[in-house]
């Protein structure tokens, strides 16, 4: 799966967890772009990611993302494998 | 089934219209994060019709929560309170405890739960739930936890037991029973260690809305919202294979294919109905050849007096079950049908949307443990009248009979030969009064739900009079069926706190017979004016005119009557009490 692929499962996920249908994530996008996106629907978040694209990230690695693109990475990574 | 509702469901069900539905506060205290778990149940009340206001204290608030008296949580004023505790945080805890008082830890965590239920009852009117812990051993001992009073898993499951212990001696604490919700689904299932790590959240998102169906079912119990009625198909339902085609030596029960999963299906109905669910049977079949192994088969487990209403015939479901309705006179929403078809189901679950039809899984060898793990007869009382239950049911039918051959009703009431024993609340019926404050939602004027101790703490307060009416005739014994609770107002009014009757004595004239009562002890003790007033739920329609027809007057929502010109009401019923009236204040 490439990167733009991934960027946007990801987009429709974000739209549905966080409940806001006018998210547009790029790959600079961070937490401090999107106000429903806390600590608590970060959790969700994650959740429905690793549902969606059918992998597990460690807890180090949920904690290194800086932004999208480094998610978008991760992801790129292991369904690459 | 409740596995269909996923997190996500519920959370998206929060956005939707809760109006119309019954409100309950709910305080949340947790020792771990409880947001996810805040939501879910939000969400889940939503698909039950209940409104839940929840107060959610911070994180790890507990004791702060409790032993403040100008806590939020008593600002709050809550129903309920669900105190949230998690296995993780007592295996710490455990681990943080002197070696030498390990051997007693279940005791020490006993303690501070009492210190706890001391404090809450004492300030508020709320129902306490607590939860069992799930188990875990943390293998410091192994397998030789066992032989080791001081290990973990020993002092955990002691804790378990005595909580349940706790909630006998105590009907205000409740407890959510999540260590038999790990034993269905598992410890990897309930728990997520990630979610743990990062967020100290200690259930999965999977678990929480199983978490939330548990607290829901408790609460919807108490709120007088349960199932009373179970209604089973025969063939292929509650034995292998087809009566009609099979014969009675053909239909699989016991030894016979696969008659076991059958005969413990039975087994399991019988249970319910010796704890006072009514069975009825609703079948297309001639009804001859479908009662046929209720009489005669070794293998059956029910037999024809477990059988609240025998409904055998060519009519439709839908049809047969609303006939089933009308006899037994309790809401579609406390029935649950179980059919092994399909297509019967999907035709009366449309026709009558609040009857619980489970979708049973196609093998019936799977059929039990579905059921069971649906939880569907979520109880808040048991009294030993309920098992009763049955017979009640099946004596009424036997009046319906003998109604049928009086041209007019009251020749049929002069004939039953009624007698009501009345009473003032007695430690014996506190159980029963209790309950029918629970249940009773059809005649019933305020609907004020009263637990065994409200009962108790107001046959001690001068300013109430209780009633208990019982009620025979010469078929058999209804047993308690009316409560009256008055209450002082002033020197000369009494005010009617509850008035309830059992559904199963409606007219018999017992209101009648009721109010004569209500006005023979308001003379005793010099009260001029009775006050009632009549509260209107979704359900009590039948007594919107209760107070007009009896004769009182309306003003400003309350209805009076006047002592001294009550015309005494006409009644087929006699006192077996004649000296009733000597409770005075």
């Amino acid at each position: 799966m490439d990167s733009n692929q991934i960027l946007s499962e990801l987009n429709t996920i974000f739209k549905d967890v966080l409940d806001n249908n006018k998210i547009q994530l790029t790959t600079a996008t961070t937490a401090k772009d999107i106000e429903e996106w806390d600590s608590l629907s970060n959790i969700h978040l994650v959740i429905e990611i690793e549902r969606h694209f059918k992998l597990k990230f460690t807890t180090s690695e949920i904690q290194s993302w800086k932004n999208i693109g480094e998610l978008v990475n991760s992801i790129e990574k292991k369904t690459s494998k | 089934m409740y596995g269909q509702y996923t997190f996500s469901d519920l959370k998206s069900n929060l956005k939707k219209d809760f109006s119309g539905f019954k409100k309950v506060k709910l305080a949340l205290l947790s020792d771990s994060a409880s947001q996810f778990l805040n939501i879910a149940i939000k969400g889940f009340g939503y698909n039950r019709q209940l409104h839940f206001e929840i107060y959610e204290a911070d994180y790890n608030q507990v004791d702060l929560q409790v032993s403040d008296p100008f806590s939020e949580l008593y600002t709050f004023n809550p129903d309920f309170i669900f105190i949230n505790f998690s296995t993780e945080k007592l295996l710490t805890a455990f681990y943080e405890t002197e070696s030498s008082l390990q051997g007693v830890f279940s005791d020490l965590v006993l303690q501070t739960i009492q210190k706890y239920m001391d404090v809450i009852f004492s300030r508020t009117r709320s129902k306490l739930i607590i939860n069992t812990y799930p188990e875990i051993n943390d293998s410091v001992f192994g397998n030789y936890s066992s032989k080791n009073e001081a290990s973990f898993i020993y002092q955990l499951r002691k804790i378990n037991l005595l909580l349940m212990e706790k909630s006998q001696e105590n009907k205000d604490l409740l407890i959510c029973d999540l260590a038999v919700l790990q034993a269905e689904l598992g410890y990897s299932f309930i728990s997520d260690k990630k979610m743990y790590a990062m967020a100290d959240m200690v259930y999965s998102v999977d678990a929480v809305p199983y978490v939330a169906k548990i607290i829901t079912d408790i609460i919807l119990s108490y709120q007088g919202t349960f199932n009373k009625c179970l209604i089973l198909d025969l063939d292929n339902t509650i034995w292998g294979g087809i009566i009609g085609d099979d014969g009675m030596e053909g239909i699989q029960l016991g030894h016979l294919g696969l008659g076991k999963v059958y005969t413990e299906l039975q087994l399991w109905a019988k249970q319910l109905k010796q704890r006072g669910i009514l069975l009825a049977i609703c079948s297309k079949n001639t009804e001859e050849i479908a009662k046929e192994p209720f009489i005669k088969h070794p293998d059956m487990v029910l037999r024809m007096d477990d059988i609240a209403m025998f409904v055998a015939n060519w009519e439709t479901k839908v049809e047969n079950i609303r006939y089933i309705q009308s006899i037994l006179n309790i809401g579609f929403d406390s029935m649950v049908f179980v059919d092994d078809n399909p297509f019967e189901r999907e035709m009366v679950k449309s026709a009558i949307p609040e009857l619980t039809v489970p979708d049973l899984p196609e093998d019936p060898a799977n059929y039990l443990a579905y059921l069971r793990s649906l939880n569907l007869f979520e109880t808040a009382s048991f009294t030993e009248e309920d098992s009763e239950r049955t017979k009640q049911y099946q004596e009424e039918t036997l009046r319906n009979i003998l109604q049928r051959s009086f041209d007019n009703g009251n020749d049929f009431l002069a004939n039953l030969g009624m007698t009501a024993i009345v009473k003032t609340f007695d430690e014996f019926c506190i159980p029963r009064v209790a309950q029918l404050t629970q249940r009773s939602n059809q005649f019933n004027l305020r609907t004020i739900r009263y637990t065994e101790e409200d009962i108790r703490f107001l046959c001690k307060d001068p300013d109430f009079l209780t009633i208990s009416l019982s009620l025979e005739d010469r078929i058999g014994h209804h047993g308690l069926i009316a409560v009256i609770i008055l209450k002082k107002q002033d020197e000369y009014s009494l005010f009617i706190d509850t008035w309830i009757m059992s559904c199963r004595v409606l007219k018999r004239g017992m209101e009648n017979f009721t109010m004569n009562m209500i006005i023979d002890l308001a003379k005793e003790n010099n009260f001029e004016k009775i006050i009632g007033e009549y509260l209107p739920t979704n359900k009590n329609g039948i007594v919107t005119n209760h107070y007009k027809d009896l004769g009182f007057e309306l003003m400003d929502n309350k209805w009076f009557l006047d002592v001294a010109s009550y015309q005494e009401k006409n009644t087929f019923i006699t006192n077996s009490n004649k000296a009733w009236t000597a409770i005075r204040y």
